[in-house]
């Protein structure tokens, strides 16, 4: 487009030569340096080597995985702002909409827990406010190894302090997520945050630089050596030698974030910005270049004005800072003392450190001296896009095709309310109470439904008669042994937990956490999982809006299973709306089965859990089905029929209605369940089968739900009665009669994750202030 | 009425505050900046909850700094109505509003959930629209909520019936299973002797709407109304 020769930035003093050795190190195959090399027509400098291994880190390029998400759909009607944003956003109605995205922050927390998870809530809030939305609400997702190892222990419980510690001081509730433990996951946790925020639809404001001469200004914290290299380091395996990278890892300071998100937020509402980007994976590398490529402008910046912690950091090290709270904006000319008059009321630094320049290059100075410079936007164009062979794993497939009913039961089985109350304490279905206890879940007074309290959270949209029900899912299990099934699933499973609750689903945000894809079986994995995905997607009416890839998810111990994970919005329409899962003592009630069971066994919790199994098929996923059974819980919410409503997932339906009986420890209700229409299924697949689409509703008004479901080919039958006085949950099947104790049901369920921690980490259950206006 | 409510840097729950006094019982707010010395012709101020200042040193120890301040305890002296949440109620004890501190919870963790606390006053400004006895739901969001005094303190707020609220158990009684945070006799919240600076723990500002639950923190602002209006 030009035929301008760049200036050449020369090498600076102490520079390293490049070498092969270097180039490998900044994780650039040859293939790609020849790119580079071709680009500039010479070859990089160190400064320019760091800036390439950054923009084209898998992390900030999703060079192995952009060719899959384009299958996905984007839109609809109401989508506002589709992939490619800092994060998604969709119209909600009255002229409101709702900014959303998910983020992994997997690699820093297995090396630093604490800070890795609280750094990954930092820079999701950002991402969100930087679209002019004011946060409202976390969700996140976990996945852990298994609890009975101390160094689990330890992540475990860091993490969960740092979301907490974050989220609170921003002030921003964290309401709503999902904590599995697996054996697959021990050397490399999983840490998803998800932030909603809520903006009115005229101000909405994009990163996309404009307007040649206008100002870049950097705000708010100061540059430092820490996180150089993170967007890499994100983007390789985990090793024993990964500990050695802990510097790699941010450290987060929630207050100066709050300064910021109240800054910008009153900056954007200024009119003297055009544009705003966090500072976030590769830091002022990747937001200066991603907000001149969508603007299709030049930019130079002066790294010299960039305010640095300390003294002697070169043009590499603060272009590569991974140093947290920070945000580049580009202002209107003339403009700049009215953006440092609102900076300086949140005492927040901002610095003018380049500008908005018509010649079409992205260039950095060190005062007067070019020190990096590259052609158009071709950093970000030019990253090459690959399809790596796919192929599924054979030993992946063996066992898919186990018969797993051929497992013996354990002898303890003969009675299943030992293997009831044994599920309920597995530690991935058991209360997370001890998680969300750390976590605040009330300010800003909108959590209308509390984590624990409902299948997803419930979050008003103040001004208007409606609220947005909240949920992260996705089986990492399932994804295992079956990634296209897994990949439904997710979106499936989260559009029923937000239709439980009385939401529509709109719109997702998604989180894709797999192995290194340049493995056949990753990316076999991830090629199937995606693609089931989208199918979910559109059959579900509910488009992808952003989401975030994390791949190289290896540990010595190897892969993690593939997990993609779903964030889901779906809107309620009226207060009257909203539904919680647990059945309610005030009076008896009908339990009625939307959905069928099926004699299905594969990966399931009970397999994993009881037998250590991680085989079979996971449970069918018809999506039709799935669709039709979300209308009719939805319809007969509206029609005001519905007192509870739970989803039958992890456990089976057992579990379900278990924890319809005992989810709120003060106030435990019994049920009668009669099964017997299905004894002819094995008894452990009736039980604790995952066979999917089914939701567990009570009612008083049976005929209307039955009728609901009937008008949309939902089979539903009524079976049971909530009996709130009878300290019992009583399964008839056939000739089987089994009877169980709330009490030790409760036991279980609620003091697994308190007892596996220890003493002095022993929280009551959180629990939901007692509803005056009763809800259904 | 206009209930002036200081947003120190930090603070996250004085939009809370402000939606309970405007949305809630339908009376005026006006939001003061700490850098200000203006009180904005408020007739009750509201230390909000939050983290001022990120509380990175001890919670409340730098905010007491804030040059609002000054007006503040100006203000108190003077007889004004001072009503403390949380991080209010730590930046209260910091600046010498309120006795004794807010130290780090017994279990070391940050709580957030609902919680009992029964009125054990009535006779003050900020709870006269109480019941005697009255066992509230109200939630709690805090890490250093653990009241502590010496025990001359403690005698005094005890005989003066200046502990006004205690956390309480499901069955109102002021047992060690009632008590989240392991402050001393189950102390909640506390009154100054003059009668009108009160500082609490919980949140009564966030239990102020039907649709969030028992609004239970509403009869709070509503006895602030009465007593100030009569």
């Amino acid at each position: 487009m030009s035929t301008l020769t760049p200036r050449t930035p020369q090498p600076r003093p102490g520079d390293p030569a490049i070498s092969a050795a270097l180039i490998a190190e900044h994780g650039l195959t040859a293939a790609e340096y020849a790119r580079v090399v071709a680009m500039l027509g010479r070859d990089p400098t160190f400064t320019e080597l760091g800036i390439v291994s950054a923009l084209w880190s898998e992390h900030c390029s999703y060079k192995h995985s952009r060719p899959l998400l384009k299958t996905l759909p984007t839109s609809a009607p109401y989508v506002l702002q589709g992939p490619g944003e800092n994060a998604g956003v969709i119209a909600v109605g009255d002229g409101m909409a709702v900014a959303f995205k998910i983020e992994s922050h997997n690699h820093p927390s297995a090396v630093e827990p604490y800070q890795g998870a609280a750094t990954g809530v930092g820079g999701i809030l950002r991402d969100v406010f930087t679209m002019g939305a004011r946060p409202i609400a976390m969700l996140n997702s976990l996945r852990f190894g298994s609890l009975s190892t101390p160094r689990v222990r330890y992540l475990f419980a860091g993490v969960v302090r740092g979301i907490g510690d974050y989220g609170n001081c921003v002030g921003v509730p964290t309401v709503a997520g999902e904590v599995v433990f697996d054996p697959a996951y021990e050397g490399n946790p999983l840490v998803n945050a998800m932030c909603v925020g809520i903006l009115r639809e005229d101000e909405l404001i994009r990163a996309v630089a404009q307007g040649v001469g206008n100002p870049i200004i950097a705000v708010g914290a100061r540059t430092g050596r820490d996180g150089i290299h993170g967007a890499s380091f994100a983007s390789e395996d985990l090793s024993t030698a990964t500990d050695a990278k802990r510097p790699r890892v941010q450290v987060g300071d929630p207050f100066t974030e709050k300064l910021l998100l109240e800054a910008s937020l009153e900056l954007i509402r200024s009119g003297h910005i055009v544009a705003i980007q966090d500072m976030g994976a590769a830091g002022l590398t990747s937001s200066s270049a991603e907000m001149a490529a969508r603007g299709d402008v030049g930019v130079t910046i002066d790294v010299s004005k960039v305010p640095a912690r300390e003294p002697g950091m070169t043009p590499y090290e603060i272009l590569l800072s991974e140093s947290q709270e920070r945000m580049l904006v580009v202002a209107r000319r003339g403009r700049e003392d009215a953006v440092r008059a609102i900076l300086a009321k949140w005492d927040l630094a901002a610095a003018v450190i380049g500008e908005v320049i018509a010649e079409p290059v992205y260039r950095v100075t060190e005062g007067d001296r070019v020190v990096a410079e590259f052609p158009g936007s071709q950093l970000v164009t030019d990253c090459p896009f690959y399809t790596p062979d796919a192929a599924e794993d054979p030993a992946v497939r063996a066992a898919r095709l186990t018969d797993v009913h051929a497992v013996a039961p354990r002898p303890e089985e003969r009675d299943p309310a030992w293997t009831l109350e044994t599920l309920l304490a597995s530690p991935t279905i058991a209360s997370k109470a001890w998680v969300t206890g750390q976590y605040d879940s009330s300010v800003r007074s909108n959590t209308v439904v509390w984590p624990g309290v409902g299948d997803a959270a419930v979050v008003r949209i103040r001004g208007t008669s409606r609220a947005l029900g909240l949920k992260t899912d996705g089986n990492g299990r399932y994804t295992y042994l079956d990634p296209r099934v897994g990949g439904r699933i997710a979106v499936a499973e989260a559009a029923r937990n937000v239709a439980c609750v009385g939401a529509r689903p709109m719109a997702i945000t998604n989180c894709l956490n797999f192995g290194n894809p340049t493995r056949p079986a990753v990316y076999y994995q991830l090629r199937e999982a995606i693609g089931g995905m989208g199918e979910a997607c559109r059959v579900l009416g509910t488009p992808v809006t952003g989401g975030n890839v994390s791949l190289y998810n290896e540990s010595p111990a190897g892969a993690i299973y593939p997990t993609p994970v779903v964030g889901m919005v779906g809107l309620i329409d009226a207060f009257n709306h909203v539904t919680r899962s647990g059945f309610r003592d005030d009076a008896e009630a009908a339990i009625v089965l939307l959905g069928e069971p099926t004699d299905e066994l594969g990966g399931s919790e009970y397999l994993a859990w009881i037998h250590g199994v991680v085989a079979g098929a996971p449970p069918h996923c018809d999506l039709a089905a799935e669709r039709a059974l979300t209308d009719a819980l939805l319809a007969a919410i509206r029609a005001g029929a519905v007192r509870s409503a739970h989803d039958v997932s992890d456990g089976g339906l057992a579990v379900a209605v278990a924890e319809c009986c005992i989810g709120n420890a003060e106030r435990l209700v019994g049920a009668d369940l009669d099964l017997s229409g299905w004894s002819s299924l094995p008894l452990r697949a009736l039980l604790f089968g995952e066979g999917q689409g089914r939701i567990v509703v009570s009612t008083t008004d049976a005929p209307v739900v039955l009728a609901m479901a009937g008008e949309r080919g939902v089979p539903a039958r009524q079976i049971g009665t909530v009996r709130p006085a009878a300290g019992e949950l009583r399964i008839a099947i056939g000739g089987t009669r089994i009877a169980v104790s709330l009490a030790r049901l409760a036991a279980a369920y609620h003091g697994a994750i308190p007892a596996a921690m220890g003493p002095a980490a022993v929280v009551q259950a959180a629990e939901e202030p007692t509803a005056a206006g009763s809800l259904v | 009425m206009r209930f002036g409510i200081v947003t120190f840097p930090g603070s996250n729950s004085d939009i809370d505050a402000y939606q309970t006094v405007v949305d809630g019982i339908g009376e005026e707010a006006v939001m003061l900046w700490h850098k200000g010395h203006d009180l904005g012709g408020a007739d009750v101020l509201i230390l909000p909850g939050g983290f001022a200042y990120g509380d990175y040193l001890r919670a409340g120890a730098i905010a007491r700094f804030s040059p609002i301040m000054r007006e503040v305890r100006a203000f108190a002296d003077g007889g004004g109505r001072v009503l403390a949440i949380c991080n209010g109620f730590q930046i209260a004890c910091e600046a010498g509003l309120l006795p004794g501190a807010l130290v780090r919870n017994a279990g070391l963790k940050f709580l957030g959930r609902s919680v009992r606390v029964r009125v054990e006053s009535t006779g003050t400004a900020f709870t006269n629209a109480y019941a005697p006895g009255q066992v509230l739901r109200l939630p709690i969001a805090h890490g250093e909520g653990r009241f502590v005094a010496d025990q001359q303190v403690i005698e005094e707020l005890e005989g003066e019936g200046r502990v006004v609220m205690r956390y309480v158990d499901a069955a109102g009684d002021p047992a060690p299973e009632g008590n989240p945070n392991g402050s001393m006799h189950n102390i909640a919240g506390i009154i100054n002797a003059a009668g009108n600076v009160f500082g609490l723990m919980p949140h009564p500002e966030r239990a102020a709407d039907a649709l969030l639950g028992a609004p239970d923190g509403l009869p709070m602002f509503e006895s602030l109304v009465a007593r100030v209006a009569a």
